[in-house]
């Protein structure tokens, strides 16, 4: 009675082993390190690890190993001091196409690492850095989508010489197109109809010598302009987040119009507030110089001119029609004008974007071009208990140039504030403008020191709590308490294998679930050796009373094991960064200590009192 | 050495008319406190700012008080985090004024003082995130306890389903109201800890409940009552011994696990106590005042 079949010993041994072997990286600290991945075109191999070895070597920067794993070069060092110094040298040598951010690199031995064993990933709240929550402007994703229509149902009518006289998007949704007589509308319908299967029209009835026509986005061209705007914000801020050179962030879509960014290690939150919230592009259009500024100052802007004004908040009269948007650019440097030393950003168009930007400007040379800065900001507000969104749009004119001949792939812009505003600008055109203005609806910011105060703390809590636990179980159980302090070990080394083989984030509250999982594990032994006890009292032999006892108590661990993950279940599906932490690691533990609790201490058990006569049990 | 230990024979359900009325009073000041003074909701649910800083040295709060009242801080709620060295400043959501910005003025604020301030943490939480957050905890909340509800009527009876949700309901409610009462700090975490006092809370319960049925098809002549009593005193050791453990360990996460992860602590220790209680004389007695009898758990024996 009481032996275990030796596959069974033998299941139990194989799953304390691999356990014991992904949790072991955690006890390995972490190198300061440098992560180099590529930027536009470039691609990280062998050829940058020489290079980076070599530019190391030639400023006489010890370092330690370098790797080149999934895109990534990553080369650990001594100290901190040194790491800096070495981002330094690495960025020069590499040059713009090449992003060069801090990290921590996990020290983990090679033969480990063989087995894909890592350490677990900490959350935010433990490592420091920045979380984000961004929420996209859907409505204004709307708007300029209707906008695009407003400008190809422009040219389209044009082209097909339907006359109308106005096309407009309505204040509320969707576009109002005024057509002089029945007939133009008809055959309007029919090329709207025709090229724009996304558009729902609508024929109010017809006043004296106005025939309106609404067109409205259908419901899936809604739905789909809203996916692409998220779709294009993520890919865009991915690329901006790159710019900013940071180690593993994460950039995630969460819901149908929001997005997680988060950053570890950032502490220059302001900067990175300006890059990933920034709607920043630029719109070239030619100043109208038939028409003066103070007419539009007056109220008689001409038909297809509008009112700009620029810095010193002076009007500026330009064309409605835009020559070039920030969508062309594909690559964008900040600098100094060599003949002023004012700052300056150097523009590469692509080829579609110089082609039709040397077209436009071939017809005008010797006019005045302008160089109108757009930004868009939305954010949302409590009013009087109600919560609205406020939007406002900048546009400035930054600058005001002559154009002295065609131009083309290449030319610069000036006019700028600062060195600054020169390097960010270049920024946010190299990433590419966003397709909808975003708002930072949540941030959160954990600063190094608190972020490893509460690795300290927690991870004291979790000791003392275990010590404390294993003391009362060996005092009140003897050597089956000792048998439940071995599983409870077990239990522990078994989460962090889980944890760390998952990559599942770590937060501080999940190590609180650790500590509160620690506490209620030993329940399922401490019902166990109830029974055990119940049993004896009842007069059974010790045997038949251990036997009895794990069979019992089963249904009612199960029982109750059921149900709190129940809870832990609910918890992780409804809740948020860290509170997710907490429900996997409550789930982790009710799942481990269900095997340790029952499993290995049955083994101890009956590896010790298995097979023998007993005459009295000691409980 | 066993023989020698007493068990133990309390009559729980005999005094379950005075636990009703302990219960009835600690709930009637929880809602009342409740509906009086609501609770003291963190920004995670209210939405706002907030900074935690920490200084080289002890600070004075009203040196951090009279630097921001010249600013438009100047309504900020000022407090020690934990030490004297840790302030947490607390801003409402200002109107017309982009709040991601806030927390960068704030810190250029303190740093006029001369004195090394360090950012320690910025919470930005915004109005449309916050309330998404109270409808969605509560609505955690609310499944959580249908689906407990539908498993337990599954594993036992209709009867013990409505005795486990009164216990939880219960236990949430006074918890809530505990925190309501001394107006302690409700966020996201306390949040987190009363689904965790559902499953210690629930735990209990199923223990007593599971010896319940065992007994019932046992004792074949005690009647209700005494079959519950029994059921209790059998698994009183149990149930004190793991409160006890998990109190332990709860303890220990409350003063050492810093001042972050305090509300949480709070939250559950005080849950796991009205937990127990409420496994005893909560959710027995409501079952047995549902008319619980012996024939009512014949059918579900033997599974698996």
């Amino acid at each position: 009675m009481n032996r275990y079949p030796l596959w069974k010993y033998l299941l139990i041994l194989i799953i304390v082993a691999v356990g014991c072997l992904y949790a072991l990286p955690n006890i390995y600290g972490k190198d300061p390190a440098l992560q180099v991945s590529a930027a536009r075109g470039a691609e990280v191999s062998e050829i940058t690890r020489y290079a980076v070895e070599d530019a190391l070597d030639t400023a006489g920067v010890g370092y330690g190993d370098i790797t080149v794993a999934e895109g990534n070069l990553v080369v650990r060092f001594q100290d901190e001091e040194t790491q800096l110094k070495a981002q330094d040298v690495v960025k020069e040598a590499l040059g713009r196409s090449y992003t060069v951010a801090l990290n921590l690199a996990p020290a983990t031995p090679e033969w480990l690492r063989a087995f894909g064993a890592e350490p677990m990933f900490l959350g935010l709240d433990l490592r420091g850095g920045v979380h984000f929550l961004m929420e996209v402007d859907m409505e204004a994703a709307v708007a300029k989508a209707e906008e695009r229509y407003v400008s190809d149902i422009r040219t389209q009518l044009r082209d097909e010489r339907i006359r109308y006289k106005t096309i407009n998007r309505r204040r509320a949704e969707g576009l109002l197109i005024r057509f002089r007589d029945a007939e133009q509308r008809r055959l309007g319908i029919a090329v709207i109809e025709d090229r724009f299967t996304d558009l729902e029209l609508e024929q109010p009835a017809a006043e004296s010598d106005e025939f309106p026509l609404i067109a409205r986005l259908s419901e899936a061209a809604v739905k789909e302009t809203r996916r692409l705007a998220l779709q294009q914000n993520i890919t865009t801020l991915r690329k901006r987040v790159n710019e900013l050179g940071v180690a593993e962030p994460i950039i995630q879509q969460q819901g149908l119009e929001r997005v997680v960014v988060q950053l570890p290690g950032v502490q220059d939150t302001a900067r990175a507030k300006t890059i990933l919230g920034a709607t920043a592009t630029l719109e070239f259009r030619m100043t109208d110089e038939d028409n003066s500024a103070q007419d539009a100052l007056d109220g008689r802007a001409p038909a297809g001119s509008r009112l700009y004004y620029d810095r010193g908040g002076n009007p500026v009269l330009l064309k409605k029609q835009v020559m070039l948007t920030g969508d062309y650019i594909i690559d964008a440097a900040s600098g100094f004008d060599g003949a002023s030393g004012s700052p300056n950003v150097s523009i590469t168009l692509d080829g579609k974007g110089a082609k039709r930007f040397s077209d436009a400007t071939a017809e005008e040379v010797g006019r005045n071009m302008a160089v109108v800065f757009i930004e868009n900001k939305a954010e949302t507000v409590e009013v009087d208990g109600e919560i609205k969104k406020r939007r406002e749009t900048i546009e400035e004119v930054i600058n005001v140039a002559t154009i002295r001949e065609q131009l083309g792939k290449r030319f610069q812009i000036t006019g700028l504030d600062s060195t600054e505003e020169a390097r960010n600008l270049a920024l946010l055109l190299r990433a590419g403008a966003l397709a909808a203005p975003i708002e930072i609806i949540e941030e959160r910011t954990v600063g190094p020191s608190l972020g490893q105060d509460n690795i300290d703390r927690g991870f004291t809590s979790v000791k003392i709590g275990f010590i404390l636990v294993l003391i009362f179980m060996a005092v009140w159980y003897k050597a089956f308490g000792l048998a439940a302090d071995v599983a409870l070990a077990l239990n522990l080394v078994l989460i962090i294998a889980l944890l760390s083989m998952l990559q599942a984030t770590l937060t501080l509250p999940g190590i609180a679930g650790i500590v509160l999982t620690v506490g209620m594990a030993v329940d399922a032994n401490v019902l166990i050796f109830q029974r055990i006890r119940e049993e004896l009292n009842n007069g059974n032999s010790p045997q038949a009373s251990i036997h009895a006892g794990y069979e019992k108590a089963f249904t009612t661990i199960a029982d109750a094991n059921i149900t709190t993950l129940f809870a832990a279940i609910v918890l992780f599906s409804f809740g948020t960064g860290p509170i997710k932490g907490f429900a996997v690691t409550l789930s982790l533990g009710i799942v481990c200590s269900m095997f340790t609790a029952i499993m290995v201490t049955r083994s101890i058990v009956n590896l010790i009192y298995g097979g023998r006569k007993l005459r009295k049990l000691v409980i | 050495m066993a023989t020698t230990r007493q068990r133990f024979n309390f009559n729980f359900m005999g005094k379950r008319k005075q636990a009703a009325v302990f219960s009835g009073l600690l709930l009637g000041i929880s809602l009342f406190s409740l509906v009086t003074q609501q609770l003291n909701l963190g920004i995670d649910f209210t939405g706002g700012t907030l900074v935690e800083v920490g200084y080289q040295q002890t600070v004075e709060l009203e040196q951090v008080r009279e630097l921001l009242s010249a600013t438009e801080f100047g309504d900020a709620a000022v407090q020690y985090f934990g030490s004297a060295r840790d302030v947490l400043i607390r801003v409402a959501q200002v109107e017309g004024k982009n709040s991601a910005d806030l927390s960068g003025e704030l810190i250029d604020i303190l740093k006029q003082s001369g004195q090394t301030v360090e950012i320690r943490r910025v919470e930005f939480v915004g109005p449309q995130v916050g309330e998404d957050l109270q409808e969605d905890g509560g609505l955690a909340l609310i499944y959580a306890l249908i689906m407990i509800f539908i498993y337990v009527a599954f594993r036992f009876q209709r009867r013990f389903s409505v005795g486990a949700i009164a216990a939880l309901a219960h236990d949430i409610i006074i918890t809530i109201g505990f925190f309501s009462v001394l107006q302690l700090d409700f966020d996201l975490t306390v949040l987190a800890a009363l689904l965790a006092v559902i499953g210690y809370s629930l735990n209990d319960t199923i223990v007593v409940f599971d010896r319940i049925r065992e007994n019932f098809h046992r004792m074949r002549k005690g009647t209700p009552v005494e079959v519950v009593n029994t059921s209790l005193n059998q698994t009183l050791t149990r149930t004190l011994i793991t409160s006890l453990t998990t109190l332990l360990v709860l303890t220990a996460l409350f003063f050492l696990g810093g001042e972050l992860i305090r509300p949480f602590s709070t939250a559950l220790i005080f849950g796991v106590i009205i937990g127990t209680y409420s496994s005893i004389y909560v959710a027995s007695p409501v079952t047995l005042a549902l008319g619980i009898n012996r024939q009512d758990l014949m059918p579900v024996e033997k599974e698996e």
